[in-house]
């Protein structure tokens, strides 16, 4: 099996995160309709089990974790729309996984015009 | 016959849809730098006026799941519709078709060894929708006819820089094969350098960005020397969507002339890029010299 070459701090999503992460980026990918969203937040764990995320899984949605989510195979793409539920942005999302603060993460991307 | 009137490349943050559905922060510092790049592209497109847009671009997941996920897939539909992609935005208004052409493309290119899925359906998402927007502001994807082609970013491997640029030259031939009298706008949609996920998130990379824009101009194979993870490494894990520049880029011919770039740090998390490209050469269609023109024009 090929595995890829180890980049610091990314996960390469390749075909064997796909199969792992299956059940979650598919819950994920099911929020594009509103309906779902809404039966999500009615109780998040039924539907969760609804659509079979192993305890790894539900315990990363529970906490919200992102770096958690990508490890039992969440894919950034699905993980979006998740997070979008909880009106998180891409700022948000950066700092939550780099351990900065919302301010210091928009310093480092501005940092990057150099 | 068809020809090519040029290859227009810009990146597709989702963020950018609020800045065009409020007008108003299209004048804040922030988004400033990043809208005044458009008004040459508008000038551009004033003169060479295309008839219909071949855009590559990728699929966020919501026409596409890891359930069935193509490589490359065209569009092949007489219509085009956008919808909500999780965060309850309004969504792009639809963009029409050119079946026609659609078809061609088809055939040309699985004549040409590309085995592309086709989609008679297909949902197309904020990628798709926001070049349009920004290219003709305020009427966005009902101001041409279009065709999608979209390259898989989401599940590696992904398909090579090299791959990439030979099914942009098959476009470039197809199109040039097609016996309409249309005028075709190239648009590869993506990048530039970012990365949202891991512990390396607001990963940016001007210099080698900058490089790329320098190279597609006039060198595009000097690209095809990277593999699809080196795009990662250099550019970001979302970086990777340069491969819809590559792309595009193919469809050009070997040589173009620079009609106008603009690059600007940062637009959410991404470095945002803007380069409009010329052919130059016939190998890829007949082209008048429109730069020219459009040069005084502007002078």
């Amino acid at each position: 099996m090929t595995r890829h070459r180890s980049i610091p701090g990314t996960i390469i999503f390749g075909t064997e995160e796909a199969q792992k992460g299956y059940a979650l980026n598919r819950m994920c990918f099911s929020f594009n309709n509103a309906e779902n969203r809404a039966e999500f937040l009615k109780d998040e764990e039924a539907y969760c089990r609804k659509f079979g995320l192993t305890p790894e899984q539900i315990q990363a949605v529970k906490e919200r974790n992102v770096l958690k989510l990508l490890e039992a195979g969440g894919n950034i793409y699905y993980l979006a729309k998740f997070a979008g539920i909880f009106g998180l942005n891409m700022q948000d999302i950066g700092a939550q996984q780099t351990g900065m603060s919302v301010e210091k993460f928009n310093q480092k991307l501005l940092s990057a015009r150099n | 016959m068809a020809r090519i009137v040029g290859g227009i490349f810009t990146s597709h943050v989702p963020l950018i849809g609020k800045a065009i559905a409020n007008p108003k922060l299209q004048q804040e510092p922030y988004w400033k730098p990043f809208f005044d790049g458009f008004h040459e592209a508008h000038r551009w497109l004033d003169q060479v006026k295309p008839d219909v847009v071949v855009m590559f671009y990728n699929d966020h997941g919501l026409n596409f799941f890891l359930d069935k996920l193509p490589t490359f897939a065209i569009g092949a539909a007489d219509e085009y519709r956008n919808a909500d992609e999780g965060w309850g935005l309004p969504p792009f208004p639809p963009t029409p078709g050119e079946p026609k052409l659609s078809r061609h493309l088809i055939e040309s290119l699985v004549n040409d060894e590309f085995d592309l899925t086709t989609c008679q359906e297909m949902l197309v998402d904020h990628a798709f929708a926001i070049p349009l927007q920004l290219l003709w502001p305020g009427v966005g994807g009902r101001a041409i006819k279009a065709v999608p082609i979209c390259i898989n970013t989401v599940q590696h491997p992904l398909p090579s820089p090299k791959r990439c640029l030979r099914l942009g030259q098959a476009v470039g031939r197809a199109i040039a094969s097609y016996g309409e009298d249309t005028k075709v706008l190239v648009v590869g949609s993506g990048g530039l350098s970012h990365q949202l996920d891991g512990e390396r998130a607001g990963f940016i990379n001007k210099e080698f960005d900058l490089e790329c824009m320098d190279k597609l101009v006039n060198d595009p194979e000097a690209l095809t020397r990277y593999s699809s993870i080196d795009l990662v490494e250099l550019a970001g894990t979302q970086g990777v969507e340069l491969l819809m520049w590559i792309a595009a880029r193919g469809a050009l011919g070997d040589l173009t002339r620079e009609v106008h770039r603009n690059y600007h740090i940062p637009i959410s998390n991404t470095a945002a890029g803007l380069l409009v490209l010329e052919p130059l050469d016939s190998t890829a269609s007949k082209s008048r010299p429109i730069a020219e023109r459009v040069t005084t024009a502007i002078a």
